[in-house]
Parts: C-alpha cells; structure tokens; sequence
C-alpha cells in the first residue's frame, strides 16, 4: 500500500500540471490572493503550454548535444590511444560547469545574438560534465573477468565497445543525463534574460511587475517538470540496472 | 598440436616467463601448475595472444598463432576463466551463442549449438536458455562459461583457473564433466590451476612453472617418482606422495585372480579410492568387476601398498 503512494502522487502531480497548462484560467482563484488589485493571477502576454513545450525543447536540444559529445569524449579517453586526453578533457568539462551559465550568456550574446542560440550553449556546456563524469566511471569500473572474457571471445575492440562495454554503462550514463537534464531545466529560465522562450519569461515578467503570482506559477512548473522527468529518467535507470544484472 | 618455442615474455625487462619450450600433444589435458606468480597464467595468455610475446613462437598445427590477427586467432581457441566472466546484460543461450555469432553462423545452426551445449551440461535449454547469469548458481554460472567456450568446437580449449570459485563437492562435479567433455569432443585442453589435488586428477601431462620457467614437464606419476627439484617435491608434498600415486592409477591396473568377500570396487576407480575402502572396511583384499558388472578377480591390501611406496 505504502509503495504505492509515491506513485500516485507522481500520477496526481502530472495531472495537476497539464491542467494547470491547458487550462491555467481554471486556477485563478487559487493564485488570485497573491496579487494585488486589478493585475493579473495568471499570466497574460502568451501561452504557458507553449513556453513550457519550448522550455522542454531547449533543454532537449542541450542536453542531446551535451550527451553526445560527453559520452564520445568519455569513450576516446578511455581507448588506450586516447588516455593521453584524460586530464586535459577533465579539466575542459570541468571549466565548463564552473562557469557561471549567467557569464556564457553574456559572452556567448555577442557572438550568437539574442534568442535561444546563447541559452543552447550555456546549457550545453553546463550539462557536458555530469554525462561525461558518469560516463567515465561506468567505463573505466566494467567488471575485469568480462572485458577478459570478451577479448578472449574474440571481439574486436569497437565490437567490445558496442557489445559490452557501451551496454552495461547505460544505467550509470542515464544517471548522469538524469543529473544533467534537472540542472538545465533550472537553468533554462535564465535564457530569458537574452529573449530565448523559456518559462523564465514567466517568472521574470512577475519580477518586473512585482507579481506573486507570475513568479509563482513559472517556478512551479519548471520544478514540477523536473520532477517528473527526474523520476522518469529513474525508472528508465533501474529498469537498465536489472537488465544488466547489478541491482 | 601446441609447440611453444623458446617463448618469453618481459615487463620492462623483467621476465615473467622466461624461454619456455613445451609440446602440447592433441586431444590430451595438460595442467600448467605454479605459485602466483610463476607466470602460469602470462604463459596460457599468450597462446591466444591475450598477451604478445617479447620473444619466441607458438605454432597451433605447426601454424605460427601470428599469421591472423589476434582476434580471429581467439574465436578459434576456447578461454574459460576463473568467476566465469559470464556478459551480465545477455541471456545464457545469448552468451554461448558470443563466438558463433561473431564468427557469423546461421542462426539455426546457433540455436542447434546452443542447445546441444546446454543438454551437455545438464542445463536444460528451454528453462536455463532464456535466464539471465544472475540468475543461476556459481555451478551453472561456470558451466555456462565453458559452454560458452566450447561454442565455436575449437580445437584448443584454454582455462584459466576456471573452478578456482566453485565448493569442493560442485568443483569435484565440474572436474568429471570437464574429462567427460574432452572425451566427447576430443578437444586439446590447457589448465592453469594452483590445485595440485585438480591437477592430479585431470592432467595427462602436468608442467610445473616456477619463477617464469618450466622446471619440469611429463605425465603426474613421474613427477611424484623423479621431482626434477626440490620445488616439485614440494608442491607434490611429502605427505602427500603415495596417495598421488595411487590416485592416478586405476583399480583394475592392481587386480589379481582371485576371492573375497564383500562390497565390490569398480575397476575404474582410483586405487586410492580401493585402499580407502579396504581400510574403512577392514578387509585385506576387496572384489573388482568390470564396469559393466564382470566379476575381474580381486584387489588387495598389500597389492596396493606396494603399488604406492617409493619406486626403485
């Protein structure tokens, strides 16, 4: 019975959101105590469900990228001609989460121009070291009788890659894109500030305004996306793991 | 047939296997026994070329094993290891199928290999074949993993301490069905094992590594009667010298005409095992009968207590 209850909260939690984004007038009265007279509850200069679906995009198209790149990265400096890169790519991928995303916006805004390109890039860049880290540690903590036992089989080395290794690092790689994909979702909503269409339009445009109610209803909705997603990405993760055997 | 040829090799110069020559008759067991160390396990590796040599030759039927790249020399050659090294995320028939499949069989002639593979080894197919590894014993696991390596009917078999993790009464069990399959498929096995009690029981030929070398090579009754060093001697053990003789030696080798009372022996157990029972049941001479139930005469106490003191 216990067991149960997380899920159905999950379940109640996403369809509470995707009536709130459909119907967001249906809510008003709920958000309608926190503004002041006369000013909007919700919000009013475009559509919730369009921003959250372009929110999504973004962080989709950031974190593919960031995925890709991290786990081929991950796979050339764990070959034996490429351990040479190890340190130098660490410290790369590293550079890259220390910087502040607010920073690469700024600079990136020069460059790229306004929009979604800049938010892209700090997101990419943000998300590249979770992927690449998790990818790392799968890979290089394969279970040493199995890779001997693929080598002894006869596999080629991309064979081994493909077959073996690759296959039996997913659940630690999708719990690195897990990580990844919530740090963006959050992240996502500074793209505003450089006219990209996020949720954080939402919440900015209750900033300017001083409205509750704004700021309220776009926290609300990138929080509830991330823990949706967070939780689906988990399930995907231990569906993995006992595949593979280790959980 | 195996000919390794002056075979060494070196890890920044210091030699782990140090110029090594042994033939390897076909379709016979032969045991490669050591300390750790003694570069027993280099030595395997190096015959499907999991690790080069640094200097020498081996040649599989008089074929240098360098002539093909090192992976297609590998599908042809068995490796069985120690803890299996089963792929965790395939099935057992998925797994046993690995070399087929990379060698690009027909999927019938897979399945038809697989099954046949898991019948061998008393796993039925339809209940073990869609099971994952985790699924079964550390017996079943080991049984899956030489499975696994017999697929492909390579000559050559290599295993590397494969029933290093199983319990003595599963590791007795897996010793059997390993002769049993030797004899099905005539394949030439290699053995690395520290278990000189294993090795007694399976070995043809048993060659006895130290510090990188071979000190001495040549079927188990003549280590026991001329160690080549005093390292033999003691790996052999003292204690343990008349009972390896007798453990490699059949009770019909020992039988002579004649009575006696009670239980009778086999004539294809060891003598070992016929003077265990003659002194458990205090009796000087038991009956032998042939392993379809022939009445062979007897076997006694003395006989057997000649057959293990020093040979002179």
């Amino acid at each position: 019975m216990r067991a149960w209850a997380p899920t159905i909260l999950r379940g109640l939690l996403l369809v509470v959101l995707i009536a709130f984004l459909l119907s967001p007038g249906s809510f008003e009265p709920l958000l309608k105590p926190l503004v002041q007279q006369n000013a909007p509850a919700i919000y009013n200069q475009g559509s919730l469900l369009s921003l959250a679906l372009l929110h999504l995009r973004t962080v989709f198209i950031a974190t593919l990228a960031a995925t890709i790149i991290a786990v081929l990265l991950a796979i050339l400096v764990t070959r034996p001609f490429g351990t040479e890169f190890l340190a130098l790519s660490r410290s790369l991928v590293n550079i890259g989460q220390t910087f502040p995303p607010v920073a690469v916006l700024a600079l990136a805004v020069p460059a790229v121009g306004f929009g979604e390109k800049p938010t892209l890039i700090a997101l990419f860049l943000y998300g590249l070291l979770p992927i690449f880290e998790n990818t790392l540690t799968a890979l290089t903590n394969l279970p040493r009788s199995v890779i001997e036992a693929a080598r002894g089989a006869g596999m080629t080395n991309f064979q081994r890659l493909m077959q073996i290794e690759l296959p039996l690092s997913l659940p630690v790689i999708v719990a690195g894109i897990r990580l990844s994909v919530v740090i963006s979702l959050a992240t996502a909503t500074i793209g505003s500030t450089v006219a990209a269409k996020t949720l954080g339009e939402v919440i900015i445009a209750g900033l300017q305004s001083n409205n509750l109610a704004f700021v309220l209803q776009g926290g609300l909705i990138v929080g509830a996306l991330a823990v949706l997603i967070y939780d689906g990405l988990s399930a995907i993760e231990g569906m993995l793991a006992r595949r593979t055997g280790s959980a | 047939m195996i000919e390794i040829d002056a075979i060494s090799k070196r890890y920044d110069g210091v030699p782990v296997v140090d110029n090594v020559s042994m033939v390897i008759e076909p379709r016979t067991v032969t045991v490669v026994v050591g300390t750790s160390g003694s570069g027993k396990t280099t030595l395997i590796r190096m015959i499907n070329r999991l690790v080069e040599a640094s200097e020498g030759a081996i040649r599989l039927d008089g074929e240098d094993n360098r002539s093909i790249p090192g992976y297609e020399l590998r599908r042809r050659i068995g490796y069985a290891i120690q803890g299996h090294g089963l792929f965790p995320h395939r099935t057992v028939a998925q797994n046993i199928a690995t070399v087929p499949g990379l060698l690009g069989w027909k999927k019938a002639r897979i399945d038809a290999k697989v099954e046949e593979l898991l019948t061998l080894f008393q796993l039925e197919p339809k209940t073990f074949g869609p099971r994952y590894p985790h699924e079964l014993s550390g017996g079943q696991q080991q049984r899956v993993g030489v499975a696994r390596a017999l697929a492909a009917e390579p000559n050559v078999l290599l295993m590397d301490e494969p029933f290093g993790a199983l319990d003595p009464i599963i590791r007795a069990k897996a010793q059997e069905d390993l002769l049993a399959i030797q004899k099905h498929f005539g394949t030439t096995i290699v053995l690395v094992t520290h278990d000189m009690n294993e090795a007694f029981h399976l070995a043809d030929k048993i060659a006895v590594m130290d510090k990188g070398g071979v000190v001495q090579y040549g079927p188990p009754a003549e280590l026991v009667r001329s160690p080549a060093t005093p390292f033999v001697e003691t790996l052999i053990g003292d204690a343990e010298r008349p009972f390896r003789l007798l453990s490699i030696a059949k009770t019909g080798a020992a039988a002579e005409p004649g009575d006696a009372d009670g239980a009778p022996i086999s004539e294809d157990r060891s003598q070992q095992e016929a003077l265990a029972d003659l002194i458990w049941s205090g009796r000087d001479a038991l009956p032998v009968i042939s392993k379809n139930g022939v009445p062979m005469g007897r076997v006694t106490l003395d006989a057997i207590l000649k057959r293990a003191a020093r040979p002179r």
